[in-house]
């Protein structure tokens, strides 16, 4: 089995988030992961993106989000980091709680966390938020 | 093509919204959002959003469908979802909004539920 890691580096603007999910699609049909699975790592790459570009980096265009999805062989591992300031998912409020159930946001990380295996954010030492997450195969 | 095509037809004082393609980020909640606006400005406050051929949502999108379901609400209307696919009923299921929008599978049923 022969790791294989795919990269992107994209712009912060709304557009490279559908261009994150077209490499996460193409990288799920080239490991032949059922349609369930690629389903939920296209949406969890999307939202993660989401979150890279609008909330990480604020849609400044001159910053990248840098998107790698490495297969490990037993599981697909996915990382997007930003160049924000970071943020403490601890602090993200919980989008189920009744008081915020008709709030218009604040559900990607749930939508994440429910499609991936695991989901970890860390800082990076040159500054920027990396989220990882992994999928099994 | 459209990310996300918008068709509407009048089911007596109720506005039936068929909607086809994708609610996500960017222009498929930017087109939902206008088409609810531009109802509510029309006076059209009976809205039932077909979702059958609704093929994917994003976290936007789930957070479009609130905003339409409140902004209707505030203007003394009412939202209600027909046909969601098991994607989105899936969505709506781990967001814990199933308990919060009005759903039917059947469209005499719903629109009778407007009376």
């Amino acid at each position: 089995m022969t790791d294989e890691t795919t990269e992107l580096v994209l712009p912060s603007r709304v557009e490279s988030i559908a261009e994150a999910a077209a490499a996460a699609d193409e990288v799920a049909r080239r490991l032949a992961l059922s349609e369930e699975a690629a389903y939920g790592l296209d949406l969890a790459v999307r939202e993660a993106v989401t979150n890279a570009v609008l909330h990480g980096n604020k849609q400044d265009a001159r910053l990248s989000v840098e998107i790698t999805f490495a297969d490990t062989g037993a599981q697909l591992v996915v990382t997007v980091r930003d160049r924000g300031a970071g943020f403490d998912p601890a602090h993200v409020a919980d989008p189920t709680d009744p008081q915020n159930l008709l709030k218009a946001s604040g559900r990607g990380i749930l939508f994440m966390r429910s499609f991936m295996d695991e989901v970890e954010w860390t800082r990076h030492p040159e500054g920027g938020t990396v989220v990882r997450m992994t999928k099994k195969k | 093509m459209a990310e996300l095509n918008i068709s509407e037809r009048q089911a007596g004082d109720v506005t039936v919204l068929d909607l086809s393609g994708k609610i996500t980020i960017g222009e498929g909640s930017v087109s939902l959002r206008s088409a609810i606006r531009r109802l509510i400005d029309e006076g059209k406050k009976k809205i039932l959003l077909n979702l059958a051929d609704v093929g994917y949502v994003d976290s936007s999108g789930i957070g479009e469908l609130v905003s339409s379901y409140t902004t209707i609400g505030r203007e003394g209307g009412q939202l209600k979802l027909l046909n969601l696919t098991q994607k989105i009923q899936d969505l709506l299921a781990i967001t814990k909004l199933l308990t919060v929008f009005d759903v039917y599978e059947d469209e005499a049923t719903a629109l009778n539920s407007f009376k």
